[in-house]
């Protein structure tokens, strides 16, 4: 499950909502648009390997045509993201569009164009929500891993939104190896400009696996992650990223579920529909906002979507008795790290992700689909690394029967 | 100390939205951002008939909730109200309908 952060209200049915939500709602809940691909920066962990525009991109009159749909269908808010997403001649015309049709609106950004005078207009409506990335409480971590110079950019944006009267902006980081000891910094940080912090896992998506290995936590810092957040409890929000940590002990607080195609979903820069926004790749292309029957034709017809919906049963993972928190994990870091998508996840608490990552088969991994990095990007790790020779072309888009059968894919054939 | 009043009549904030669902539905609140699920259909038209309704308790009657199951709902309308998703409504605004206008 990824962004949505959220409180279930305690009604009487005795139906628990990921009994609901595995079967799927009408409309999604939590919707990632990116609206490009260009971005200013090169960050090394990317989940959708922006740089460069794409020159299919949706027009402005195209994305209003989707915020028409995303009113029919009552998509109460969109996670607008890229790319940088402001970046777009036209974005504010598309965020002005967006709320005018009853869609929220929620953006990420680097904070390149929160300028003073931009920031005083969105401290005025209550419809934007702004998320500003920040990956390291420090520049020497953030700039590490965002580019020189994107830790002050972040902090000027932030700066300007405090000064500007914005209240509870969000402050989004991704955990990563080299910033989970600065937590407190980051809590400090979120304070001092009167926002609120937000927690995301790292996962292996985009150029994500190009330094998953090197910047995902390790099995202490997940341990130390899990008990800070059970410590600041809803102060802190996660997006529900979390959820495979449950097994720590209780679960926390959200929905504990994978929602790919069930209550998430994204729509790319030119209009392509994937099942989750950390699952760009073929196998979980749903369809185009640009074919017939639009978005909603997608959402509610794809044969992919409509195999995620199926509830599955049986497994390995289900007779762990952590199951019902952690449900097997996070379906995307299972498929770019070539494990078994009803297996455990690769940072599975018990550990029994790390034994099968080193039991994995020498396969090629699962790359993401349309690279759109800069061709300036710095070199990246995996250019620096031998570079496997993959003698069979054996494509992780079929689980095997086992393990965490519950999984959405598991059982599931594109062919 | 219950957080909604049976006696009293309520109301949907103005600011949130109702989509239906096959089970329930959702709830958005524009102005806190918070989502809410209605679980169960009946709790749905209890919701929606609050406006209409001289009380809470009567939308729940009107809605076929028993007198048994009254305190379920009693709590569940609470949890609305204690997230702002229900207000509490002067009694001359009876009439007004359940408005998702949004004011910007
Ligand atoms: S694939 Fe992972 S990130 Fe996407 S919805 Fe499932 S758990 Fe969340
Ligand atoms: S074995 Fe599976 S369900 Fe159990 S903790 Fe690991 S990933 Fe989660």
């Amino acid at each position: 499950m990824t962004m949505l952060d959220m409180k279930p209200a305690d009604t009487p049915a005795a139906a628990r909502l990921v009994d609901l939500f595995e079967l799927g709602l009408d409309a999604p809940i939590c919707l990632t648009w990116e609206l490009t691909y260009a971005c200013n920066l090169s960050c090394s962990h990317c989940l959708s390997s922006s740089g460069r525009r794409d020159p299919r991109e949706l027009s402005t009159e195209e994305c209003k045509a989707v915020i028409d749909e995303l009113q029919r269908m009552q998509v109460f808010y969109v996670n607008i993201g890229g790319g940088e997403p402001t970046v777009r001649s036209d974005f504010w015309e598309i965020v002005d569009y967006a709320t005018a049709h009853d869609v929220g609106v929620k953006f990420s950004t680097n904070g390149v164009k929160i300028t003073p005078e931009i920031a005083q207009r969105l401290a005025k409506s209550s419809y934007v929500d702004v998320q500003i990335s920040l990956d390291g409480a420090t520049a020497e971590v953030n700039d590490a891993v965002r580019g020189p110079g994107s830790y002050a950019t972040a902090i000027r944006a932030m700066q300007n939104l405090s000064d500007a009267g914005y209240r509870g902006f969000k402050i989004s980081v991704v955990c990563t190896r080299q910033n989970l000891s600065q937590l407190d910094e980051f809590k400090a940080i979120a304070d001092r400009y009167g926002a609120q912090l937000r927690l995301t896992r790292l996962r292996p998506s985009g150029r994500g696996a190009d330094v998953w290995d090197d910047l995902h936590p390790l099995p202490e810092q997940q341990r130390g992650l899990y008990d800070w957040l059970v410590a600041h409890g809803e102060g802190v929000l996660t997006g529900d990223s979390f959820f495979h940590l449950s097994a720590y002990g209780n679960a926390l607080p959200g929905l504990n579920l994978c929602g790919a195609g069930r209550v998430v979903c994204l729509i790319d820069p030119i209009g392509d529909v994937y099942a989750c926004p950390f699952a760009i790749h073929e196998n979980f292309l749903a369809g185009n906002v640009r074919s017939p029957g639009g978005f909603r034709e997608v959402w509610q017809h794809s044969d992919l979507f409509l195999e995620l919906r199926n509830p599955q049963t049986g497994g390995a993972c289900t007779k762990c008795q952590f199951f019902d928190s952690c449900r097997g994990g996070c379906m995307a870091a299972k498929f770019f790290t070539g494990l078994p998508l009803d297996g455990p996840d690769p940072e599975c608490v018990r550990g029994f992700g790390e034994d099968a990552l080193r039991d994995r088969s020498g396969d090629a991994l699962p790359k993401p689909d349309g690279d759109h990095s800069h061709l300036t990007s710095p070199p990246r790790p995996r250019t620096n690394k031998p570079v496997p020779i993959t003698l069979t072309m054996r494509r992780p888009d079929r689980a095997p029967v086992s393990a965490c059968a519950e999984d959405p894919l598991s059982g599931f054939h594109t062919a | 100390m219950p957080d909604l009043d049976l006696d009293s009549p309520w109301t949907l904030h103005p600011q949130v939205s109702v989509r239906p669902e096959p089970f329930g539905a959702l709830l958005y609140h524009f102005g806190t951002r918070r989502l809410s699920f209605l679980k169960d259909v009946t709790l749905l038209t209890v919701v929606r008939g609050l406006a209409q309704a001289p009380t809470a308790r009567a939308a729940c009657l009107a809605a076929g909730v028993s007198d048994s199951e009254l305190p379920t709902f009693e709590r569940a309308l609470g949890t609305l109200a204690r997230s702002s998703m229900l207000i509490e409504r002067p009694p001359a605004a009876a009439e007004a309908p359940p408005s998702k206008e949004r004011n910007a």
